[in-house]
């Protein structure tokens, strides 16, 4: 098969996988969802487990070790058997609390200490690192086997060029797909369902070599058992320790891989898709599992002496002249590399960026959290994140060498993240669990690992010289690297594994039991702990009134964007019984909005952005009670009656809204009469006064003609204001003519901004568009339109209060509605003028001068409201905002 | 010498032509647009009649009003309250408040000429 075929197909292959990963995005966008999230996709994006470790890695640890592979598939099987208890509450509490990450929630749970979390999250790096090399080497080695097979001459791919460029295209892969946006909830559609379509691949793979050995190369499953008696599989036995020990080790690493921690809770959309993949994704592990041995016997068998047995399931279809099946088999081991790098690559990258970018962010500038974009700083980060995590393993690869079998560097790195264990397991099930516990625990487990295993795999004499190997450092003998406090001769995976977690788990229960936990970490506890019994009624850290919302709002929109925290704040609002963008920051709210802001950039970094402005956390007496009491009925209880205030308080405030608007209602019609009056007596008062100085005679020539032109000015003033009037009347009583037609909104922008230049137009005035968006044909009424946009552009030309005075106008389409923006660069309109103005006669300043009798808005919101729109104030920009949304086709009312 | 007028309106159309109408008859009139200042401009000119507009930016004119009668020296200025509201409320509101005379927007040119000249004691 020639080389460049071979680049050909991966290179279609990822392209389709592009278009699938692009297509599953589309389409969630459209929220069309359906079958994207279901349990079968779920289950198979599961199968990110299965590497090309596995792929092709199983074989040759069946040639070297015999059955022994079988306990990297019985770990997870038991895990996932067993899922009502563990992963069930794991899934539950990932989403609960919005948990980003697994340093996310361990940081969460321990009083949202984000000194866990850089532990965590460099555990992570480190023990992910040896696994990416592995499938880098992998694919490397991969491509090495066709260039080397291929009788006619190809040149044998240089490795280090082939690794980078695997590299570098899985990086950008990555990139694209992982850090696409900012989502509120850090799900992945698209990269997710790519994995699930490499997933059939890799199992298609596996399964046709497999049949192709077995029917193929031999007669049927009697003769591949006759063939494991007489090879020397046959002789080995079975070591309970190692057993033992090894499905220890891959239980745990299912649960604390960071990437399986993505697939299985930060990806998972509906609890309930546990219970399927609970029996599938055991039942696919055993279909990876099942020709595993027939290919290494067959293998041992026909390969020359010498050939690695690691790629027999590549090695021994193309050494028969299937090159085909080899294709699909390179294809399959590609799928399950790549599939592993890019999960694992958006995992640490969330992490690295969560955990230690933010933080470090943050701590730089404690002054002002919301100026500046946090929302691109943080995808900024990620991307960062996902390079520099690609290029440690590719260092790996290089420095190791590459040459160790791949099972071997795979269990390393499930001893590292196997140390986060008893931290999480302690953390859900144990309140007495203390993040002194947990990161003293961590450190020492950690530190163990890589001294007794991490550094030792790098080979004699590359980081360990050998005769520390052998005589521990300074000499000390019980410091040997692998014979740790005198326990020689045991294997030295087992021996790092037992030490490691045996100090890991002491030191955790130890500093557990001697600690005293903080408020916020007992009452993260509890909500941990008991998940599910305090459904949804999660205790609160926050007190009342500290914060701004309109500061919230801004520091929401800096991480979420606009259009999502303009949603989240109305929503919020909308539930407590407001109307506008702004709801009372009550600690429910605060805490929702904490929670919302974890989904992005985790617990640890929320709090303390939230902290900063709503001042410290304060755990009251009650919420220690509440996390104390444990009888449940209580709870329940006063849950329901908490239930029922809050409705009673819903009604109430809605009834005082109701009542206080009567009563203004009561006193703007006096107000408007008293207003109107003088409105009109105004103008009348110039007029008379002279008119009669003029009719009285004896004056100069200039003198009547400039008291003429008063006379002029005032009685064209009281015509507007009667012509004001009238507009508002007509349209307050919904008898107005509306003349719909389809006109282009850059047409009527175009002329508001014309008609809008004779005020004040001795001032510099600047207005920033974007022509193209405004392209689109709205079917209203284009006049009244129009006359909307005319008085914000002249209020901003007349009020705003910066030297070089800016606007923005700013347009977006969303189904089937348009919201025109127009944002100035003053001061804006304080929080508690911004209902006011848009009633009649309602004017901030005292300056009359600025004309107009203070109606403008009053008309611009009748208007709005006859072309089935509406205009508010946008809160939480830098200068006074208003928004027109209004739809992009207005049909006439029957 | 003409006796001094002060005339309080946020109008500037208003004030000019009240200005017209009390310099052709002999006064020495000084107009003022601001409500939060006009207690100052007050005691800088000292005048013998005060002319007081009760919607002005700043401060009313009823607040300026007060002011105004709770001070030793100026207890006594007679002062004439203009409103273009003409409601019941707002006489009753400047008479408490201690204007001399309430009148009533638009006015008469003669209106305003006797109604200040009755102020003056002339």
């Amino acid at each position: 098969m020639p080389f460049n075929l071979l680049v050909l197909a991966s290179l279609a292959y990822v392209i389709f996988l592009f278009l699938v990963a692009f297509a599953a995005e589309r389409r969630a966008e459209r929220g069309a969802v359906g079958w994207l999230r279901s349990p079968l996709i779920y289950t198979l994006s599961l199968s990110v487990y299965c590497t090309a470790w596995t792929f092709y890695g199983a074989v040759g640890y069946a040639a070297r070790s015999g059955l022994e592979y079988m306990t990297i598939y019985l770990g997870p099987t038991l895990v996932f058997v067993g899922w009502w208890w563990v992963l069930r509450k794991l899934v539950r509490i990932g989403r609960q609390q919005r948990v980003t990450s697994i340093a996310d929630l361990l940081s969460s749970r321990f009083g949202k200490s984000n000194l866990l979390g850089v532990i965590v999250t460099v555990i992570s790096v480190l023990a992910a690192t040896p696994y990416i090399a592995l499938q880098l080497q992998s694919v490397t080695l991969s491509f090495g086997v066709f260039a080397s097979a291929t009788p006619d001459g190809w040149a044998k791919p240089d490795s280090d060029v082939t690794s980078i460029w695997v590299a570098a295209g899985l990086a950008a892969f990555t990139i694209l797909f992982g850090t696409r946006n900012l989502d509120a909830n850090e799900q992945h559609t698209g990269v997710v369902t790519a994995i699930a379509v490499e997933a059939i691949v890799k199992l298609v793979a596996v399964l046709a070599v497999g049949c192709f050995v077995v029917w193929g190369l031999a007669d049927g499953p009697g003769d591949i058992l006759a063939r494991v008696d007489a090879s020397q599989m046959a002789e080995w036995h079975m070591q309970p320790s190692r057993w033992t020990g090894l499905i220890f080790l891959s239980a745990a690493a299912v649960i604390c891989l960071p990437r399986m921690f993505q697939v299985l809770v930060v990806e998972n959309s509906d609890e309930r898709h546990l219970a399927t993949a609970s029996w599938a994704f055991p039942l696919y592990l055993m279909a990876m599992s099942l020709f595993v041995v027939p290919i290494a016997v067959v293998g041992l068998e026909l390969m020359p002496e010498g050939s690695n047995p690691d790629l027999f399931v590549l090695t021994l279809p193309l050494s028969q002249g299937q090159g085909g099946l080899a294709m699909l088999a390179f294809l399959g081991g590609f799928s399950s590399a790549t599939s592993m790098v890019i999960i694992a690559a958006i995992a640490l990258a969330t992490m690295v960026s969560n955990h230690i970018v933010m933080p470090f962010w943050l701590r730089m500038r404690p002054a002002r959290v919301v100026s500046g974009d946090v929302r691109r700083l943080v995808l900024l980060s990620r991307r960062l994140s996902i390079g520099a995590v690609l290029a440690l393993g590719y260092a790996y690869f290089r420095l190791s060498g590459g040459s160790e079998a791949l099972a071997a560097i795979g269990l390393i790195s499930f001893v590292g993240v196997a140390q986060m264990l008893p931290a999480m397991i302690g953390g859900i099930f144990w309140r007495g669990a203390t993040r002194v516990g947990a990161a003293i625990g961590l450190t020492l487990g950690v530190s163990v690992w890589f001294y007794a295993l991490f550094l030792p795999s790098f080979g004699a004499d590359a980081v360990i010289s050998a005769r520390m190997m052998a005589e521990g450092p300074f000499g000390i003998s019980w410091l040997r690297p692998q014979a740790l406090f005198g326990v020689d001769g045991m294997d030295p995976l087992i021996h790092a594994l037992f030490w490691s977690m045996v100090l890991n788990t002491g030191a955790f229960c130890l500093g557990s039991i001697l600690s005293f936990p903080g408020p916020v970490e007992r009452v993260q506890g509890a909500a941990f702990v008991n998940v599910f019994d305090a459904e949804g009624t999660g205790p609160r850290g926050w007190s009342r009134g500290q914060a701004d919302a309109e500061d919230l709002l801004v520091m929401t929109q800096r991480i979420l964007g606009d259009d999502d925290s303009l949603g989240f704040f109305e929503a919020q609002a909308r539930a407590q019984g407001k109307a506008g963008y702004l709801p009372d920051p009550t600690p429910d709210f605060i805490d929702r909005l904490e929670r919302l802001l974890a989904g992005s950039v985790g617990a640890a970094t929320a709090h303390a952005m939230i902290s900063q402005l709503a001042g410290r956390a304060a755990v009251s007496v009650e919420d220690l009670m509440a996390v104390a009491n444990e009888a449940a009925q209580i709870m329940e209880y006063s849950a329901r009656l908490e239930e029922q205030q809050g409705e009673l308080t819903r009604t109430a405030r809605q009834l005082r809204d109701a009542n206080e608007k009567l009563t203004q209602l009561s006193v703007q019609k006096d107000a408007f009469l008293s207003q109107i009056s003088h409105e009109l007596r105004t103008p009348m008062t110039s007029i008379r006064a002279f008119s009669e100085i003029l009719t009285e005679g004896d004056l100069p020539a200039e003198m009547v003609a400039k008291y003429g032109g008063v006379i002029h000015a005032e009685a064209k003033r009281l015509t507007r204001l009667l012509d004001d009037l009238l507009d508002l009347s007509v349209l307050e009583n919904g008898s107005v003519q509306l003349n719909l037609d389809l006109t282009n909104l850059r047409d009527m922008i175009d002329r508001a901004v014309a008609a809008s230049s004779h005020t004040r137009p001795e001032r510099a005035f600047t207005i920033h568009r974007d022509l193209t968006s405004e392209d689109m044909f709205l079917r209203t009424d284009s006049d009244r339109l129009t006359q909307v946009f005319i008085n914000l552009i002249s209020n901003a030309r007349k009020y705003c209060t910066a030297d070089a005075a800016e606007l923005r106008i700013v347009v977006r389409h969303k189904a089937g509605r348009v919201t025109v923006d127009f944002i100035d660069n003053g001061t804006g309109i304080p929080k508690d003028k911004q209902d006011l103005i848009f009633e009649k006669f309602a004017r901030l300043t005292d300056q009359t001068r600025a004309g107009g009798a203070g109606l403008g808005l009053a008309i611009c919101r009748e208007v709005m409201a006859n072309l089935g729109g509406k205009i508010g104030y946008l809160p939480g920009q830098w200068g006074a905002a208003f928004r027109v949304t209004l739809p992009l086709r207005l049909e006439k009312a029957a | 010498m003409g006796r001094q007028v002060l005339v309080i309106e946020d109008e500037p159309n208003i004030a000019e032509a009240i200005k017209f109408i009390l310099t052709r008859d002999g006064w020495r009139v000084a107009t003022h647009p601001d409500g939060a200042s006009a207690m100052a401009a007050v005691q800088r000119l000292q005048p013998d009649v005060l002319v007081l507009d009760l919607m002005l930016p700043g401060l009313s004119g009823l607040e300026v009003l007060r002011l105004i009668r709770a001070h030793p020296d100026l207890a006594e200025l007679p002062v004439l309250m203009l409103t273009a509201k003409g409601q019941e409320r707002d006489r009753q509101a400047a008479q408490q408040a201690g204007a001399n005379l309430f009148m009533t927007k638009p006015f008469a040119n003669a209106e305003m000429l006797s109604a200040v000249r009755g102020l003056a004691g002339l």
